[in-house]
């Protein structure tokens, strides 16, 4: 079949087409140029697609929770499941390398979780996710969290089909990590600032912090958080609700 | 950045096209990679090697056209070239800025037979 229009190989039926211009291959031996114009993520990209499509058409808030190895995301989470328990269906897909660790900390809270583990990958795609869809309860109106792998560089170019990424930065690591990993926190939302309670033993410098991530990406939202001392989890769960989609009626 | 999974698409897309396009090898492919995208390009190709051994594209010569980064000054209110996501504008030093190329990765042609 020719695959410029679609029609047969028969010649007899080409001679009858008027305007038909293009040349056949003769041989599969002569090399010949062919335009490709697609982006390589482009299949990640229609998956990701369909994920928010199925999320919206449900109502379900979904977010991409990113951050380097030990910012916090898990505890952060737990103690936000444990905050919403019974007002907000609520449901988790955590990501990592190995182990289901994560996933039992977070079904301890009584919320579903389903673990994906990647193995050699270092993020989760929006093909994973989609399946993770298929099999995880999880009520329209609800809020869907998915836990990335730990890294703050390969998961910025990966559309999970969410309707934000948030990354979490705790302020045990450096207050240049907006300006050393500029991909992701220009890829960001919302930039949650973890472990406040340890300032005063720290020599972070939040200003500059916060300076750095807004290089990067002008429109940042920011919010101060200790995930074990409970202080500003409120403006987060605020956030979380504002961001919460209508429920279509 | 993630070269491997970004080689292993190009394949998908190249397995796919070969089907709809009737090529059965590929010996040349040209990507366009912009200089922010995150892909580290001599991770690109020496993933690309490994991935398509075996495959339609096997020992094909990989092209990468590299393109440069814009952005669109707010305060200046034109474009400006930059090298970095966190740069400030070269003229106003505002980090007021809208990257408007610079972040591509695209397959754009092949040579197939």
């Amino acid at each position: 079949m020719c695959t410029v229009c679609g029609c047969g190989t028969d010649s007899a039926e080409h001679s009858l087409i008027r305007g038909h211009s293009h040349s056949h291959a003769a041989g599969l031996s002569n090399a010949r140029m062919v335009q490709i114009e697609q982006d390589i993520l482009g299949k990640n990209n229609q998956y990701a697609a369909q994920n928010r499509q199925w999320l919206a058409e449900r109502g379900i808030l979904a977010l991409n929770l990113v951050s380097s190895p030990g910012s916090g995301k898990t505890t952060l989470l737990t103690e936000t499941l444990t905050r919403l328990q019974g007002s907000v269906p609520m449901a988790v897909i955590e990501g990592d390398q190995q182990t289901s660790n994560d996933a039992d900390r977070i079904r301890a809270t009584g919320v579903p979780a389903l673990q994906i583990n990647t193995g050699k990958g270092c993020h989760l795609d929006a093909h994973m996710v989609g399946h993770a869809l298929e099999s995880l309860p999880i009520a329209s109106g609800g809020i869907l969290f998915i836990e990335n792998v730990g890294n703050l560089v390969c998961p910025a170019a990966f559309d999970l089909g969410e309707a934000h990424k948030v990354v979490i930065l705790s302020v045990t690591e450096g207050e240049d990590k907006p300006v050393k990993y500029p991909d992701m926190f220009h890829a960001a939302d919302l930039m949650i600032l973890n472990k406040i309670d340890l300032l005063p033993y720290l020599t972070f410098d939040v200003a500059k912090c916060e300076e750095y991530a807004r290089r990067v990406n002008p429109t940042i939202q920011i919010l101060h958080v200790s995930a074990t001392s409970g202080a500003g989890i409120g403006g987060w769960i605020d956030w979380l609700i504002c961001a919460k989609p209508l429920i279509q009626a | 950045m993630h070269e491997m999974s970004l080689c292993e698409s190009v394949l998908q897309v190249l397995e796919t096209e070969a089907q709809r396009q009737q090529f059965s090898r590929v010996n040349t492919v040209w990507l366009e990679i912009g200089v922010m995208s995150g892909v580290e390009i001599e991770a690109m190709r020496f993933c690309f090697d490994v991935i398509v051994r075996n495959t339609l594209a096997d020992g094909a010569t990989l092209e990468i056209i590299e393109v440069s980064a814009e952005a669109w000054c707010l305060e200046c209110a034109q474009t400006v070239g930059i090298q970095q996501r966190y740069d400030a504008c070269p003229h106003c030093g505002s980090f007021q800025l809208q990257v408007i190329r610079g972040e591509e990765m695209r397959i754009k042609e092949l040579e197939v037979a």
